[in-house]
């Protein structure tokens, strides 16, 4: 990708920068700390596998996100990958006694090696289609798992996943302690998700999902671009996944069901397509709210669920995270205004 | 203009060799026929226009040697290598250059990352982010804005400066003065010329006559997806009134 930026001269420094990116300069430190210090202090108020749940499933919305928001796809059969991984990572800590984190590192490895045949298909249609060729390989991987009971306990589950580390009990077995031993595995899986959107191969991504054809007559390969950045999504799915399978103990046929890919685009939107960590919120609004309402014994989560989306989408366009930093750059142009 | 005037322009052991040559080219949406059986060449250093009615086939010839448009038949040939089965991107990696009529600026990207993100083809051919300042200073003024903030003519210059910042020596231009200030016409017309003068072809697809008799070399007429005539741009002045009472303009 480096040719991308072949002659990029002195012109671009920093002090040529405009305004507003010397501003997000000094900010973004910041908000990365803060976003760090609230993921370290989450399951001291929230219970703690919960704290752990809206970390898996902001990150595998933010796998989605990396597809819909910057690439232009929205693909119905991400649970395939989220699912995929967290069985492969169940028998990997179950037959080998490998330490967790290697076990969910081969599990996005292997959601990785699915997605390439998948992504290699998929790229080839645009829209609804591309959606339902996603969700069709999710739905043939849902009756693969079901079949394949003798590996993957078919509709019991996998049951009884252990998270070895190096003998170190606290973490074996306390959620706790666990939550803190896989924060940096989602911290890995944001860290990806972000250097992908900040770079040139990123920027060739919106080029493409604003306007393929044009992309096209740039010399870019854009099958080959959405192949790879299909690919990617998966293994940050992945690494989700595998850390929800680890955390909870047990590998289901949910976790491929067309349901779990719903819910990962249900969270993507309630955070803000486009906003990369509007997912966590999202996930964090959805997580705790489901948690809230089955605490209160509520079956129709769903009904819930779905106003949400409704308002969200007739309402705030841009998602919750999206609307706040909206509201937050307006606010801020007045502050400008008023008192320069 | 006649050939060896422009055979004078060009540097040493450019004159005349074709760069792009459309043989027989048809294209049909669906059913329907747009083109019907094309030829046309560009030289080196050559700036050729279109000229023709709304719906005359002229924007669906220059998307078809982009590789843009795929139903179609004929034979696309590009410094005489066959390229018709080539796809788009392989057709921009190998030199051709598209300025959309839309001027295809990424809204998303700054001016700077609409420069330096497509691929440089042809590493000696390319622009460097220098010379294109020097002949686009609006762009280096501008180059930390995103592509929204520009008005119509400093996209347009975008537009053109974006592949030749690649390498391209075949520029595709479609209607490079539509909806543009005269001003800002005749500043497009002096950079097609500064093009033309670095030994880069131009295939200009134009509504407006007055400004093509001012930058290009050759023209073709195309008329319901044929072509009707091929003039000089002595001709081609000489007979503007005829022309543009037969072009209904």
């Amino acid at each position: 990708m480096s040719e991308h930026l072949v002659g990029t001269s002195h012109l671009e420094t920093a002090a040529t920068a405009a305004p507003e990116r010397r501003e997000r300069a000094w900010a973004r430190p910041l908000y990365l700390l803060l976003a760090l210090l609230l993921a370290c202090a989450l399951p001291w108020f929230i219970y703690p596998p919960i704290a752990l749940d809206i970390l898996c499933w902001g990150l595998f919305a933010i796998s989605v996100d990396l597809l819909l928001g910057y690439t232009g796809l929205l693909s119905f059969g991400h649970a395939a990958f989220w699912g995929s991984s967290a069985y492969i990572t169940g028998i990997v800590a179950i037959e080998t006694g490998m330490p967790f984190p290697v076990a969910i590192l081969l599990g996005a490895l292997a959601a990785m090696v699915i997605a390439v045949p998948t992504g290699w298909l998929a790229v080839r249609s645009t829209g609804i289609y591309f959606a339902m060729v996603t969700l069709a390989f999710a739905q043939m991987l849902y009756f693969v798992a079901n079949r394949a009971s003798g590996l993957t306990g078919g509709e019991n589950g996998l049951q009884g996943i252990p998270r070895p580390f190096f003998g170190m009990e606290l973490i074996e077995t306390e959620a706790f302690y666990f939550y803190y031993a896989a924060l940096p595995l989602i911290i890995l899986g944001c860290f990806i998700a972000w250097r992908t959107v900040h770079s040139p191969f990123g920027r060739v991504l919106l080029a493409i999902r604003d306007n393929p054809a044009r992309a096209r007559a740039l010399g870019f390969d854009v099958e080959g671009y959405k192949i790879v950045v299909f690919v990617i999504s998966a293994g940050i799915a992945g690494v989700a996944g595998g850390v929800f399978s680890s955390g909870h103990g047990f590998a289901s046929l949910n976790d491929l069901m067309w349901t779990t890919s719903g819910k990962a685009v249900l969270i993507t939107v309630l955070g803000g397509i486009g906003t990369l960590w509007g997912a966590m919120v999202g996930s964090g609004i959805l997580v705790t709210l489901e948690d809230y309402l089955t605490t209160l014994g509520f079956e129709g989560i769903g009904i819930v669920t779905g106003t949400m989306f409704i308002v969200i989408v007739l309402l705030f366009r841009r998602g919750i995270w999206g609307s706040v930093q909206q509201a937050w750059h307006w606010a801020l142009g007045k502050a400008r205004l008023r008192w320069g | 203009m006649p050939e060896t005037t422009l055979s004078e322009q060009l540097p040493a052991g450019q004159t005349g060799t074709p760069v792009l040559e459309v043989s027989d080219l048809s294209a049909w949406y669906g059913e329907a026929q747009a083109l019907r059986n094309v030829s046309l060449e560009v030289r080196v250093g050559e700036v050729v226009t279109l000229v023709g009615r709304n719906g005359a086939g002229k924007s669906t010839t220059l998307r078809s040697v982009m590789g843009l448009h795929r139903h179609i038949s004929g034979n696309i040939r590009l410094d005489g290598q066959d390229i018709t089965s080539r796809t788009a991107e392989r057709r921009a990696r190998a030199g051709i250059g598209w300025v959309p009529d839309d001027r295809g600026i990424y809204a998303s990207l700054t001016v700077m990352e609409n420069l330096t993100l497509p691929p440089v083809v042809d590493r000696d051919a390319a622009w460097s982010l220098e010379r294109i300042f020097e002949h686009f200073p609006v762009l280096h003024t501008r180059r930390n804005f995103p592509g929204t903030k520009l008005s119509g003519g400093e996209q347009q210059m975008l537009a053109m400066a974006r592949p030749l910042r690649m390498g391209a020596k075949m520029l595709l231009v479609d209607e490079a003065s539509e909806g543009l200030a005269p001003v800002i016409v005749t500043q497009i017309g002096d950079i097609i010329r500064e093009i033309k003068k670095s030994g880069v072809s131009v295939l200009l697809v134009e509504q407006n006559v007055n400004f093509a008799s001012t930058v290009a070399d050759r023209h073709y007429l195309l008329a319901e997806g044929e072509v009707v005539e091929s003039l000089g741009n002595d001709e081609f002045q000489s007979r503007l009134e005829e022309l543009l009472h037969h072009l209904g303009m």
